[in-house]
């Protein structure tokens, strides 16, 4: 086959776009956002969700956060021992966990550091507000994402790290 | 042949009136169909997209809407920018387009003026643009206006001489300057002796199409010729500091302009208003020219946009390097060919 040169080519792969966008077979690539919505991947990074009971109030996210976007305050308190008869635990509680979305910039480091898994990605994404200062997610409300986090995947044949649950 | 015309009897300033009408009609309207078939729709199919879908029916009203936002938006004149100019570059550019409109045919009586020198007048008014464009870049006190000011001065005006040398073709051919007598030039020619679809100059002017093509491209500032409005070097070049209703006008005048280039190049190499079969002296043909015109105007015009939605920018020099190194020695040896058969012959 004879080299076909490249803005001949050029041309040919415009138009063969503009006949496949156009057939009832082939469609555009995009989807018609608010009226029909984009199936994210399980895995895409939407919004953090915040599972409370596995937080100790470390501060490593709060520290690690590169936007400072993450409010954690806590008081210790006593917790019934593990055993009868054993001595009370003394534990953080968690009286205020926030997230900024108008400043977070969705680098996942907060969920990377975590050491209890309290953190998680959701590909949820509709949570724009009209007033930014709402944005500001309390625990609460990060809390109610927990419930669209997807299960994680399986890794692939032989690998020897075990797939992570998500707490429900 | 015009009986149907005269039977009223219009005193000149009424004729005037009329023609002004329709031109204030005609022009924006046309930019209107190029900017919402070509830039909305063509545009959006050849990225894999449906392009704007809110606005009125499947989206077609979109940019009426967005015209309506730029009235709506604040007149932003720099504080340095010499006003006048500023003021008087947009009047320019879009005078320059609507002067064009004047000499195009439509059919055998629906011409504005039909002007013994018909495109020598279109290319000489569509070269003013130039003036507006520079007027802008320098008015606007803007080191990215100006440099997107003076490249389109430099590409425009290098653009020029290939588009003339390649309209010669045509000409010599016509044996007219007069936008008609070419179109009629065309309707009575034939190809080898089988002239039921008359001689589009497009069969034998087609090195010359092929130059007028790229030369447009280039007069209309759009990829692949865009280096002026570069947005990602000269962030919009001589338009940069226009808002609101002068950036319209900008606007205006590219899709406008965009239309009578395609409209001339269908009068010169597809035959215009001439549908094969039409006598091209009857009534019928003041009926089916306009729309003959059009379909033609917008084979062509795909074509335009097609290329301007397909290829990468030129770099300066490589633009420079296409026009006058490639496209004018080219034009000069069609024009002598022509020049030579059309003795011979």
């Amino acid at each position: 086959m004879p080299k076909v040169p490249g803005m001949v080519k050029g041309l040919g792969v415009t138009f063969r776009t503009m006949v496949e966008t156009l057939k009832p077979s082939g469609g555009p690539a995009t989807v018609q956002y608010p009226h029909e919505k984009e199936e994210p991947t399980a895995r895409a990074r939407g919004v953090i969700a915040l599972h409370e009971e596995n937080c100790t109030s470390c501060m490593l996210c709060s520290r690690e956060c590169p936007d400072w976007c993450i409010y954690i305050e806590a008081h210790k308190t006593l917790a019934p021992p593990r055993r009868a008869g054993g001595k009370p635990r003394q534990v953080n509680k968690l009286d205020r966990f926030a997230i900024d979305y108008s400043l977070c910039m969705y680098c996942g480091i907060c969920v990377e550091v975590c050491p209890f898994d309290a953190l998680f990605w959701s590909p949820e994404y509709e949570f724009s507000e009209v007033s930014i200062a709402d944005l500001l997610h309390e625990k609460e409300r990060l809390g109610e994402w927990m419930d669209t986090v997807p299960e994680f995947e399986p890794y692939e044949a032989g690998s020897e790290a075990k797939t992570r649950k998500v707490p429900r | 042949m015009n009986e149907l015309i005269l039977a009223v009897e219009l005193a000149y300033w009424q004729q005037t009136l009329i023609k002004v009408v329709i031109a204030a009609v005609l022009v924006p309207t046309t930019a209107l169909i190029f900017g919402i078939v070509f830039l909305f729709k063509v545009m959006s199919w050849m990225q894999s997209r449906m392009g704007p879908q809110e606005a009125g029916p499947r989206g077609l009203l979109q940019l009426l809407a967005d015209g309506a936002k730029f009235l709506q938006k604040e007149d932003i004149i720099p504080d340095k920018a010499d006003r006048f100019v500023f003021k008087a570059a947009p009047v320019v550019v879009l005078a320059s387009t609507f002067l064009t409109y004047v000499v195009l045919p439509a059919g055998p009586d629906l011409i504005i003026s039909n002007l013994p020198t018909g495109i020598f007048f279109a290319l000489a008014v569509s070269s003013l643009s130039v003036i507006g464009v520079l007027m802008a870049g320098w008015a606007s006190s803007n080191k990215y206006a100006l440099m997107g000011g003076l490249r389109a001065g430099g590409q425009l005006i290098a653009y020029e001489l290939p588009l003339i040398l390649a309209v010669v073709g045509v000409v010599i051919q016509a044996g007219s300057l007069s936008m008609q007598d070419i179109v009629l030039a065309q309707a009575n020619g034939s190809v080898f002796g089988f002239s039921a679809v008359g001689l589009p100059f497009l069969i034998t002017q087609i090195l010359g199409f092929a130059i007028f093509m790229v030369a447009i491209q280039a007069e209309l500032t759009q990829p692949p010729f865009d280096m002026p409005v570069a947005e990602s070097e000269v962030v919009g070049g001589f338009h940069v500091e226009y808002t609101g209703f002068r950036f319209l006008f900008f606007f205006l005048a590219e899709f406008a302009t965009a239309f009578a280039f395609a409209a001339i190049a269908a009068t010169l190499f597809l035959g215009g208003w001439y549908v094969p079969g039409v006598d091209p002296d009857s009534m019928l043909a003041n009926v089916v020219g306009p729309i003959a015109l059009f379909v033609k105007i917008m084979v062509v015009a795909f074509l335009i946009f097609w290329f301007r939605f397909t290829y990468p920018r030129f770099r300066e020099d490589q633009l420079q390097r296409v026009a006058w190194k490639y496209l004018i020695p080219l034009a000069l040896v069609n024009i002598t060919i022509t020049g030579v058969l059309v003795v011979a012959l």
